[in-house]
């Protein structure tokens, strides 16, 4: 298959889904402050989007459950992304840092 | 068959070749990067490639959605956070060594086995019901995921109440 037909093969949407699940995954295990951690948290989610659209483009009877799904899914990241910088800013008030391993105290 | 690269699906190929390479270029920096506002900017470029792949997925609005709220909106933000919060004594490398070790050939692993099992799978598929326009998204939006709607909406406004409260709580008078 040629390279510039590339967008018309589910496998290349679910290869991209999981190169961005994986290096979300390993950013978040490797990040040493709470925003890093957050900001691979990001890209988790944006992999799993890009599945469901594939699966949604691709396989699905309904072509709008795959969209509302990701749709769904953004609501929920804007609200983690509120909670979590909030909580974050909070954290930094008590021990004036953002680093993980700083904030020990949580038994963590 | 392979399209001539100065016809209309070759040229269509290269822009979604030069998305494919946002999405990875910017996962890159947004795991690597040492400052945290470089690895914002990665995330954006990253997303803005997303955005590119939902639109050759067939689905112009969200794409937008996909730049108004991860672009417009949680890039943004983060990069409030990080001029409120980030360290100024620069990179501080403290991850336990074990995790950096470990990690690496994880995540190796995690990405080859779901790359394997996308490109091995014989997807079989279903006959077509609906055509994903836009008029259908919302009609479904509002009858068949009414609820989930209403449930969503409701998630917001508590994470919006909760994010003021935490971040409004332990802050000093003077």
């Amino acid at each position: 298959m040629s390279i510039l037909a590339l967008s018309g093969s589910l496998e290349t949407y679910l290869v991209v889904g999981a190169f961005l699940f994986g290096i979300g995954v390993y950013g978040m295990v490797q990040r040493p402050s709470f925003i890093g951690m957050l900001i691979c948290a990001e890209l988790v989610l944006g992999g799993a989007s890009v599945n469901f659209m594939a699966f949604n483009h691709f396989l699905a009877p309904d072509q709008a459950v795959g969209q509302i799904f990701t749709l769904f899914i953004m609501a929920i990241a804007a609200a983690e992304t509120a909670i979590a910088l909030s909580i974050i800013i909070a954290v930094y008030r008590n021990y004036k840092s953002i680093e993980a391993e700083d904030a020990v105290d949580l038994n963590g | 068959m392979t399209p001539s690269i100065l016809s209309a699906e070759g040229l269509s190929g290269i822009v979604f070749l030069c998305f494919l390479a946002a999405t990875v270029a910017g996962a890159f920096i947004a795991v690597g990067a040492q400052r945290l506002i470089r690895s914002v900017a990665g995330l954006a470029l990253s997303f803005l490639g997303v955005a590119g792949l939902y639109y050759y997925l067939g689905s112009p609005f969200v794409a937008l959605m996909q730049l108004l709220i991860y672009v417009g909106a949680v890039c943004v933000t983060i990069v409030f956070a990080i001029m409120l919060a980030e360290n100024d004594d620069g990179p501080n490398p403290k991850r336990k060594a074990i995790l950096k070790i470990a990690g690496l050939p994880a995540s190796v692993v995690l990405i080859w086995a779901l790359s394997a099992l996308a490109c091995r799978t014989d997807w079989v598929k279903l006959p077509q019901t609906g055509d994903g326009s836009l008029e259908g998204v919302g009609r479904a939006l509002l009858t068949t995921f009414g609820m989930n709607f209403e449930l969503i909406s409701l998630v917001l406004l508590v994470a919006i109440v909760g994010s003021l409260v935490l971040a409004r709580s332990g802050r000093s008078k003077s």
